[in-house]
């Protein structure tokens, strides 16, 4: 079997669809008739999922970490708005895709910043943009409607037929479709040979250009899609709820993904939809249980996730007998950890 | 990769169940339910706290039964993002089936229940949010708070009458901000007035060091101030660092900025510091004294304005239920609260008939130690002031 036959021949059985994935997707779509009453909240929901899987894409991918997605979202958002809000493009769906592609030519110009660094270096670059543009937001009041948001955002039908409701169930369709279609197309890219060298370049950047992977120009490429579909999760923001305002652009926004993709797991897509899922229905639960003080307890559900879900479970099991070992006796653990071993 | 997609529907399957834990418990068939929307959290958490603490003690007043329905307050937090309010207000009507909306931290969440309000046909109790404009956006809002023309012309007024001729002002730049200094220009101009140097200070997270040396450096009589309630203090703190104080450039404007919430630990520099305002826990009313202490027994502090616009709030939907005999036809309520009058902390109120907006005194007051605590001491009343920003029209 020669090498391009081997690859499609591995990229194709990763590449079939599993029965969990269709009662997942299923699953959704059903519970738009078990829950007829919850719209927004799902809606927020399927925005949140589709933002995750925007980062999954660097981050699970790529290797990119960022802590400035929220830029792209805000571009996104602020763009369906004011197109809505002047009737430059009235259409939602095709001012959904100019919006993700505002969002993408930012993302291709920053990414020009990124490929330079490390890890540390990205942090930085990608959360001074996300406040660059906070500031310039509102610095620019007159445009953006500075602290209170863009008012009076009136959204037209969906491609002329499916006007959006008072309570969600429109927005709800048109969100779910949206993303579907776009994590179809997520899918496809990261099973593609495209998607393989990304994952070579996540694991040894070094390696990759070795084997002759142009690395800088596969590291722009997904970027540039990745604020795209930031870009179109902040759109969809903007034309299911009929607003956009600063917050858009807010660090919290861009900490919450990172959250969301700790919860349900990186480099498999379903990481960021699970998780946003879970996120939210913890801040429900929460807020519903202490309005007040509710953010304390999902920190500490988030930090006992990362420990426990991270650090493998066997090593807690034997953390305290290794410490008593080595309090007392004074030399190495007698209690062997196996080191290698990962999820 | 196996072990990913059992996880999957492993997560699917306990996301479903946690799910329809989530959905809210029955409750009984003779209960009110109010959804209370307000910020607990973020930098207006200070505005929901009062407003939910007063809401307690009115309940804790006057009891939990009105008209011989038990009332239920489900309190939610909206951290004063409009998004999350619209999202509240959402779950709030169709699950929870609520009888009244109520609270809002800010202008924007306010708004955006505003439509939801209308299609519902339900009141929507505005307890803080201060843009003028609020009420009109749909014939189901009732205010119980203040608009902030209210205040600022009156104050523009009193700066023409007491001698002071040139004003800088600083105000924060949001729709309250700008409402106020529209009214106050309008009111301090058409007396002979001028404004030497004119700042408009970004909402979040506020530096106002910079733009108060500013100030300084145009030398007006006075500088017109205002900030949101929570940043009174810090204000305060910045103006005196500076040396404003000592270089005899008085503050003046609406009260927000000396919130009796905080006024007491803003130090010495702010005595003598003149504003107009709806509300003072000095004021001199034996309904005052009792309302201040009771709210110091059991929260720990002084209540400021907006715990005031939450007792008010909570005492109209007491009062609209007693009137509707119980029924909870928001048309009927609505009706039951138009012209209302009553005698609250601040001093006695009515809600306008036409606008559904509040009308009530407005205090001119200067801060001045009473015991050895700082207080807005009330001089001056206009009584029964309607809001300016719809009288014109």
């Amino acid at each position: 079997m020669n090498a391009p036959s081997d690859v499609r021949f591995h990229a194709g059985r990763h590449a079939r669809w599993h029965a969990a994935e269709i009662v997942f997707w299923l699953a959704a779509l059903s519970c738009a008739f078990v829950f007829p009453s919850r719209y927004l909240i799902m809606t927020d929901i399927l925005r949140l999922a589709l933002f995750a899987l925007s980062l999954d894409l660097i981050l699970g991918y790529a290797g990119i970490v960022s802590l400035g997605h929220a830029a792209f979202f805000g571009v996104g958002a602020y763009s369906a708005g004011l197109l809505a809000l002047h009737g430059i493009i009235n259409e939602p769906v095709i001012a959904l895709i100019v919006a993700g592609l505002a969002a993408a030519v930012l993302g291709f110009c920053t990414s020009f910043l990124l490929i330079r660094g490390a890890d540390l270096t990205r942090l930085m670059v990608t959360l001074g943009i996300a406040l660059l543009l906070e500031a310039l937001a509102e610095r620019f009041s007159d445009i953006t409607g500075g602290t209170d948001g863009l008012q009076g955002i009136e959204m037209q039908p969906i491609l002329g037929l499916f006007a959006f409701d008072m309570f969600g169930k429109t927005g709800f369709f048109y969100a779910l479709i949206v993303l579907f279609l776009l994590f179809l197309l997520a899918r496809r890219i990261v099973h593609s040979p495209f998607g393989l060298s990304l994952r070579a370049i996540r694991n040894n950047p070094l390696r990759a250009a070795a084997i002759g992977v142009p690395v800088n120009r596969r590291l722009i490429a997904i970027y540039t899609v990745a604020a795209f579909y930031a870009g179109v999760a902040g759109a969809l923001f903007t034309q299911t709820t009929a607003l956009a305002s600063l917050d858009v652009f807010a660090f919290e926004r861009s900490a919450d993904l990172m959250l969301v993709l700790v919860i349900g797991g990186t480099g498999y897509l379903y990481g960021g939809l699970i998780g946003a899922v879970l996120f939210r229905m913890l801040q429900e639960i929460f807020s519903t249980i202490t309005p007040q003080y509710w953010q304390f307890w999902i920190g500490l559900v988030l930090i006992v996730v990362v420990l426990v879900g991270r650090a493998r479970l066997h090593r807690w099991v034997l953390f305290v007998p290794n410490l008593l070992i080595t309090r007392i006796a004074g030399g190495k653990a007698a209690v062997a950890v196996p080191e290698s071993e990962g999820p | 990769m196996f072990a990913r997609f059992w996880l999957l529907s492993r997560v699917a399957l306990a996301a479903a169940t946690a799910g329809t834990l989530v959905v809210a418990p029955a409750w009984a068939d003779d209960a009110v339910k109010i959804g209370l929307i307000l910020p607990m959290t973020g930098g207006q958490a200070s505005t929901g706290k009062q407003i939910d603490n007063a809401i307690k003690l009115y309940m804790k007043q006057h009891g939990d039964t009105v008209a011989g329905k038990k009332i239920e307050i489900i309190l939610k937090d909206d951290g004063a993002l409009p998004d999350k309010t619209k999202t509240a207000a959402q779950e709030l009507i169709v699950n929870d089936k609520v009888s009244f909306i109520a609270g809002f931290g800010v202008t924007p969440a306010a708004l955006a229940a505003a439509p939801l309000a209308t299609q519902a046909k339900i009141p929507e109790v505005v307890m803080a949010a201060g843009t003028s404009i609020i009420t009109e956006k749909s014939p189901y809002i009732v205010r119980t708070s203040f608009t902030l023309p209210q205040s600022s012309t009156i104050i523009g007024d009193w700066a023409v009458k007491n001698g002071i001729k040139k004003v800088a002002s600083l105000t924060s730049d949001y729709a309250p901000g700008n409402d106020a200094l529209a009214s106050f220009k309008e009111h301090f101009t058409a007396g002979g007035g001028q404004i030497v140097e004119e700042v408009k200070v970004p909402l979040a997270n506020p530096d106002f060091a910079p733009f108060l040396q500013r100030m300084k450096d145009a030398k007006p009589d006075a500088m017109f101030v205002f900030v949101p309630a929570g940043q009174g203090g810090n204000f305060m703190k910045q103006y005196a660092e500076r040396g404003l104080d000592k270089a005899g450039i008085k503050v003046i404007g609406p009260g927000d900025v000396t919130d009796d919430d905080l006024l007491n630990d803003m130090g010495d520099a702010v005595l003598g510091t003149v504003t107009a305002h709806i509300y003072s826990a000095a004021h001199p009313s034996e309904m005052n004294k009792e309302f201040v202490a009771a709210y110091k027994k059991d929260f720990g502090n002084r209540p400021g304005f907006m715990a005031v616009n939450g007792y008010d709030g909570i005492h109209l939907i007491y009062e609209a239920l007693k009137k509707t005999g119980g029924k909870t036809d928001g048309d009927g309520l609505i009706e039951a609260m138009k012209g209302m009058k009553w005698e609250s902390p601040r001093g006695p109120i009515s809600i306008d008939p036409e606008t559904r907006d509040i009308v009530q005194n407005v205090y001119v007051r200067k801060v001045e130690k009473k015991d050895g605590e700082l207080y807005n001491v009330e001089f001056e009343t206009f009584e029964a002031v309607k809001d300016p920003g719809k009288a014109k029209k």
